[in-house]
């Protein structure tokens, strides 16, 4: 055993060591925090750099701990392994008060410091309105509550087992979500039949549509794209094929569209689940029981699944 | 030596004679003894963790190409259901509560548990539920299709109209396995408070004691929830009752609430004891002491606690008022810090300590670098705004299979290996099990790590069918999962002929301290009998040169001797 000849100064190596370390796992967190931005779809909505950089520095503080905790265990694992025979054992030490304390405290400000930042960003997102019981059978427009500051709608969205129908304040209808780029707009989230969900990646929000209640929610998009619109509450059998997209627009071409689409007959709209179920009744009805699909909506615009999306 | 006063009941409950020549019978009778009970429970577990995994392989094949190729999306959402259906509750609450009935008794000196009778019904509703579930893959209209949180109204939509359907028999099965997993928590909360050996007061009693009193404690207050709202489910699926069917004026959002105020804490349930086992064997392995082992043990009380105030973090986007959401994200990051204190208090005991890399100390810190992992992205999914993002994306799926699997399972595997020779009394192969461990960490580190990208970008969960520009992350997936599947194959081989054939173990192979340790292998039908060893020292006193208990070397020759 070599001991340090110094025991009571200062052990300079174990410093030089630790500084070496904590500055490399430092510049790894930051690299890793950089390289988070390139792990989401685009940012298409106004929440969306709020949630990308609380994901950043939660991505940061992450690593710093893992690799650093890593480190630690890897150097165990290096310099402290028993030669084969060897039956000794380690240095008994029991615990350290002052360690515990520490690491009791420090993870205690940390976690709360990301949970206020986290309380920030949810007032930024500023999307979830309030949600309102309507007996089944009844109008659930009548108890809904609409957004005072949104620009656009409310529009309605209707969720079904296996589609999308929008309906635009002037009565149009279509299958694909149209939203004019830059301003507020609120829906009405409704669901026919079972739980679904209102996802967006690009916009980052998602918000569960609840039968029997109706629930008001609002966002504003800011980038011009074909974004995919996905079930994300698992509705059954064909829930996987849930999507449509959301297309967002300048505010003349979403009027344009709007006007255009009003003066189409309705024609049933998008229904991927009803093209699979008729598939599979003609294959003789094979696999475990579903319900059938609800027939498709009439739309003044039916889209077009075969478009590809931007994200 | 002190002589107790157990019930005597306990005692003379009758017993097959270990070694007799129709011993193995023992293993499918109603018999009483908690090592025989351990093993039947381990066993069976291990079977159906066979069973979920070939279904969860067939999923993987499902989804190694963007479209619904290789099964019906009906058949692939029943699949799913009963992967997790299976994998929870006839894996892995079936295979901790082996642990328990093996583990428990050895450690705190107990004859065995305080409720033999009991025991034996606990885990002989394991057969009976497992037969409703695996029945009602060959009922008309298969089996449950909604998942295993089996949320209304998809799960009382009952598509055929049939009164006995597949999610009628999955509610049965969870409501009975709930009553077992009961009987099974009076049986180990009891045991642990009133039968512990002299001297062994609460602050001398191993970790995995403590974690397994925490984690029983949890399904006392919280199985009652689930299991009304299974049966309120069950009735609004069967007798036409409107508890959650919105037609009737039934609040859907209201069974979450009951569903996940017992379905969070119950994965702590299934990781307290596994931190229990990581501090066996860390401190084992690394031959020191447990660092700050007060702590380590009060921490699990702290998480039992934290556990049962942050179910509300499941359903930050089902339309829950934005204080509420508050509220329970502060509960649920502040769950980080008990978790925390363990986690450090195993780093500090790996360091400066003497490493034994063997096979379960490299499935410990395996398990113990995934949870690290798996703890940060919790973290990550308490925060609001990020869960309204990746919640029910495989963000989820990912985080949730890195504690499961990669912490959980690998700490249920280091616990097989680490005390597979005091109660089968062999030896297993070091070098299959550590080709087991090698395949399992490469397995279970593609095919979880690439999903958390997969769910980032926006992969909705439990989809049978996804758009092509999450095809690479789920190819990576899919041969993981193969490779789990491959390394079951060392792992089986290695159990049996292990136990068949394998060298004779010593009592206490691996130096370890610990009351189980000074029983012969196997231990004998009543442990110690009504000799019990009087407790001194804390456990974990490696290299402190403090005998555990009075009159050490009498319990070690006599073990020996045995």
């Amino acid at each position: 055993m070599t001991t340090s000849t110094d025991r009571k100064g200062p052990n300079i190596k174990a410093i030089l060591i630790i500084s070496i370390g904590v500055a490399l796992n430092t510049a790894l967190a930051a690299q890793m925090a950089q390289w988070s931005y390139s792990w989401f779809p685009p940012q298409a909505s106004s929440a969306a750099p709020y949630v990308d950089d609380l994901f950043a520095l939660e991505t940061a503080i992450g690593s710093f701990l893992w690799f650093g905790l890593t480190a630690v265990i890897a150097w165990t694992l290096l310099f402290n392994r028993a030669p084969k025979y060897d039956e000794s054992y380690g240095e008994p030490i029991e615990g350290n008060n002052r360690l515990e304390i520490t690491w009791t405290i420090i993870p205690t400000v940390i976690v709360f410091a990301i949970a206020i930042y986290s309380m920030q960003v949810n007032d930024k997102l500023d999307a979830l309105g309030p949600k309102h019981k309507y007996a089944i059978g009844t109008d659930p427009v009548a108890v809904a509550e609409v957004d005072p500051r949104a620009t656009v709608g409310p529009i309605d969205v209707i969720s079904r087992q296996w589609s999308w129908e929008f309906i635009y304040p002037d009565g149009t209808r279509s299958s694909e979500l149209h939203l004019p780029v830059d301003q507020r707009v609120n829906f009405r989230l409704i669901s026919e039949d079972v739980n679904h969900s209102f996802y967006v990646p690009a916009f980052r929000l998602k918000q569960d549509i609840i039968p029997g209640s109706v629930i008001s929610y609002s966002l504003t998009p800011t980038k011009q794209g074909r974004f995919r619109l996905r079930d994300a509450m698992f509705s059954g059998a064909y829930f996987s094929q849930n999507q449509t997209d959301v297309i967002v627009e300048s505010e003349d071409s979403y009027n344009q569209w709007l006007a255009a689409t009003a003066k189409q007959p309705l024609q049933p709209g998008l229904s991927p689940g009803n093209e699979l179920y008729a598939k599979r009744l003609a294959n003789g009805n094979k696999g475990w029981a579903t319900v059938p699909p609800a027939p498709p909506p009439m739309v003044n615009d039916p889209g077009d699944a075969s478009i590809p999306h931007d994200a | 030596m002190t002589s107790t006063n157990f019930d005597p009941r306990i005692l003379k409950a009758p017993h097959p004679v270990p070694g007799a020549p129709d011993n193995w019978k023992r293993f499918f009778s109603f018999n009483t003894d908690a090592k025989v009970i351990g093993i039947q429970y381990i066993a069976t577990s291990l079977l159906f963790l066979l069973v979920g995994g070939l279904l969860a392989m067939v999923m993987r094949g499902e989804l190694i190409t963007p479209p619904a190729d290789l099964v019906d999306p009906s058949v692939y959402n029943g699949l799913y259901t009963m992967h997790g259906t299976v994998m929870l509750f006839l894996f892995l609450f079936p295979v901790l509560n082996g642990l328990n009935n093996l583990l428990i008794p050895t450690m705190i000196g107990a004859p065995d548990m305080a409720f033999p009778r009991l025991n034996a019904a606990a885990f002989w509703l394991v057969p009976v539920f497992a037969l409703l579930l695996m029945g009602s893959f060959f009922i008309p209209g298969g089996p449950a299709q909604s998942g295993w949180w089996s949320y209304p109204p998809i799960s009382i939509q009952n598509p055929l109209n049939h009164f006995v359907n597949g999610e009628q028999l999955w509610l049965l099965a969870v409501a009975l396995s709930g009553v077992s997993s009961i009987f099974g928590a009076i049986n180990f909360v009891t045991t642990i408070i009133r039968m512990r050996a002299p001297g062994m007061g609460f602050f001398k009693m191993p970790l995995y004691c403590w974690t397994a009193w925490g984690a029983q404690t949890i399904q006392l207050i919280g199985l009652p929830a689930l299991t009304g709202g299974a049966i309120m489910l069950l009735f609004d699926l069967s007798f036409g009752t409107s508890f959650f069917r919105p037609e009737g004026g039934g609040d859907p959002v209201l069974y979450q609430h009951f569903f996940w105020f017992y379905s969070h804490p119950a994965v702590y349930v299934m990781v307290l004891p596994v931190f229990g086992i990581f501090s066996e064997v860390f401190t084992c392995y690394a031959r020191k002491p447990l660092f700050g082992y007060k702590f380590v043990a009060l921490a699990s009380f702290g998480i039992v606690f934290l556990s049962l105030i942050v179910w509300v973090h499941h359903m930050f986007y089902t339309g829950t008022p934005n204080w509420m959401r508050i509220l329970f994200m502060f509960t649920t990051m502040t769950i980080a810090v008990p978790t925390g204190v363990k986690v450090f208090a195993w780093v500090a005991t790996l360091w400066g300590g003497k490493l034994r890399l063997t096979t379960p100390m490299l499935f410990c810190l395996g398990g113990l670098l995934n949870f690290i992992f798996a703890g940060i992205t919790g973290v990550m999914l308490g925060t609001v705004p990020i869960d309204i993002h990746v919640g029910n994306t495989y963000f989820v799926v990912a985080h949730f299979h890195y504690v499961i699997f990669n912490a959980i399972v690998l700490g249920v595997f280091a616990a097989v290996y680490h005390w597979f020779p005091k109660f089968t009394g062999h030896m297993y192969y070091e070098g299959l099990g550590k080709v087991h461990f090698a395949l399992t960490f490469i397995g279970c580190t593609l095919n979880w790590l690439p999903l958390h990208w997969a769910g980032l970008l926006g992969m909705p969960r439990r989809v049978a069918s996804y758009d092509p520009e999450f095809a690479i992350w789920n190819v990576l997936a899919s041969i993981g999962a193969f490779l789990l599947g491959v390394a079951s194959i060392p792992f089986i081989l290695n159990m049996v002929s292990s136990w068949a054939r394998g060298p004779k173990a010593s009592p206490n192979p691996w130096g370890a301290i610990g009351l189980e340790w000074l029983l012969p292998s196997p231990p004998p039908a009543e442990n110690f009998e009504d000799d019990v060893p009087t407790v001194l020292n804390n456990p974990y006193g490696y290299g402190l040169n403090e005998p555990f208990v009075a009159d050490e070397e009498f319990y070690i020759r006599r073990a020996q001797e045995a």
